[in-house]
């Protein structure tokens, strides 16, 4: 990962706490909805959050291949550069 | 080896049969005998129904039992059809001009369900080009309406026409269409979309505006339509959709607007023209208690002063509600999932039914006892109603984290 992968990955898991009820350790395969255990609102408010730190929009139509962090940052960075 | 379908459901029978164990039938008991709009018998007792949507308490109306009656004995049991393959009854169009002219809309659709009159309108008026733009707190029949339509999905902050202005702003313009959607008054909490800032940020941006009056169609408004109806902006509102499972006591679902094109939403509609159309009692009973809300506006003067009853005797006892307007809605905040279930199984027990709401079908993880109000509750069941929470309260129930 380079540095500004790095700092992508960092932000992201920094909203992601707050929904990390059971505090596992967060890596770019995790899956957000399965590996954290939080609802299909749950991870819309995150995605929410994500769209406002980074003002981009995240149609929900898009999230449905989008199942990891790693995949969350391919989406970002192809939303920031559009 | 692939896995078996049913599989992915553990977690949800895990979380039902916790319930269960807690004793609650919450999610669904049986009603082994109606007596009237506010009183069941459950579980071989008499319980005052609290949480039914029956707004209007019309449900036992001589009126729309006899049109039902007298529908079954015209039209038969059922319509056996969708209105495109097998055509409407005369009914259906009666119906659908009865609220056209409630409405002081141009047209008028009715669906068989609520649920499906937000997936028609939606998916009947978004496209795969088009993108909607809908409220965090939306009714999942709203989702599903946007995902059935293959449009775009923005979803912006509860109640916030801030956000929206926000995303609005945020987005290209890619030719394609733009649908808002809000609802009249949300579901779970009772709060109410601020109208007037939504039809600011339209008159910015010009998109199209679609009002969900499920819970207020029939309570607010000088003429029953809803909210736009009550804060005067109805001119504003290109679509609404509402249903008749709640204030009209029957089944069944409507969406209406002025656009000279909005009747090709009938053929453009997978949720309208793949359905059988709602059975003749059902939309007889509608059109009697359409016509009986708009003959009798006192229904709402009554449902407004129980309403305000409720809340004021909730408040009172200290309890933490779910918004700060009178609303016949009227949600009791718990602080977790098994407190919610030991004051639901007091509260049946002591003979008030009210509903169990949990995540994540409430907005913010919150844990809900949700009641409604209705126009048939006397002064003395809100007083009971009140006294029964009271009671609970007082044992610490609410407060008892049991798991």
């Amino acid at each position: 990962m380079d540095a500004s992968d790095q700092s992508m990955f960092d932000e992201i898991v920094a909203l992601l706490e707050p929904f990390n009820a059971d505090k596992i350790a967060l890596k770019p395969e995790t899956d957000i909805s399965a590996d954290l255990k939080i609802d299909s609102v749950s991870v819309m408010d995150f995605v929410m959050e994500v769209e406002d730190k980074f003002d981009i929009d995240i149609p929900l139509n898009v999230l449905s291949d989008t199942r990891t962090i790693a995949d969350l940052m391919g989406v970002v960075k192809e939303r920031t550069n559009a | 080896m692939a896995s078996k379908l049913l599989e992915k459901h553990q977690v949800l029978a895990e979380r039902f049969q916790r319930m269960q164990s807690m004793g609650a039938v919450a999610v669904g008991p049986t009603n082994d005998q109606i007596l009237s709009p506010t009183r069941a018998i459950i579980n071989g007792r008499e319980t005052i129904l609290a949480g039914t949507n029956n707004y209007m308490g019309i449900t036992f109306d001589e009126d729309c039992i006899a049109a039902g009656k007298k529908a079954l004995d015209e039209f038969g049991t059922g319509t056996t059809g969708s209105r495109i393959a097998n055509g409407s009854y005369a009914l259906h169009t009666e119906l659908e001009q009865e609220l056209a002219q409630m409405l002081g809309r141009k047209h008028c659709i009715v669906f068989t369900t609520g649920y499906q009159a937000n997936l028609g309108m939606i998916a009947g008026l978004a496209g795969p080009r088009d993108t909607v733009f809908l409220d965090a707190d939306s009714h999942s029949s709203i989702y599903d309406g946007c995902t059935l339509s293959g449009a775009k999905l923005v979803r912006f902050r509860h109640n916030d026409a801030a956000d929206l202005d926000k995303r609005l702003s945020r987005m290209e313009d890619d030719g394609g269409g733009r649908l808002v959607v809000v609802e009249g008054i949300y579901s779970m909490l009772g709060d109410r979309a601020p109208l007037d800032e939504f039809v600011e940020v339209k008159k910015k941006h010009g998109f199209e505006l679609l009002v969900d009056e499920a819970h207020s169609f029939g309570v607010l408004g000088p003429n029953g339509r809803g909210l736009a109806d009550e804060v005067g902006l109805d001119e504003h509102v290109d679509y609404v959709v509402g249903t008749f499972s709640k204030s009209v006591g029957a089944i069944g679902g409507y969406g209406a607007g002025n656009d000279p094109m909005f009747d090709m939403i009938r053929y453009a509609s997978r949720p309208y023209m793949f359905t059988a159309s709602p059975s003749p009692a059902s939309v007889a009973t509608s059109i009697a208690a359409i016509k009986r809300l708009q003959a009798e506006p006192e229904r709402r003067e009554r449902l407004q002063k129980n309403s305000a009853r409720l809340y004021a005797g909730f408040s009172d006892l200290g309890l933490q509600l779910g918004c700060d307007v009178v609303s016949p809605v009227i949600a009791v905040t718990c602080p977790d999932e098994p407190s919610t279930i030991a004051m639901w199984n007091a509260l049946m027990e002591a003979g008030v039914y009210v509903n169990i709401a949990v995540p994540p079908g409430t907005p913010n993880k919150t844990c809900l006892l949700r009641c409604s109000v209705s126009a048939a509750h006397t002064d003395a069941d809100i007083d009971r109603i009140i006294e029964l929470f009271g009671e609970v309260v007082a044992t610490g129930v609410h407060l008892a984290k049991t798991a």
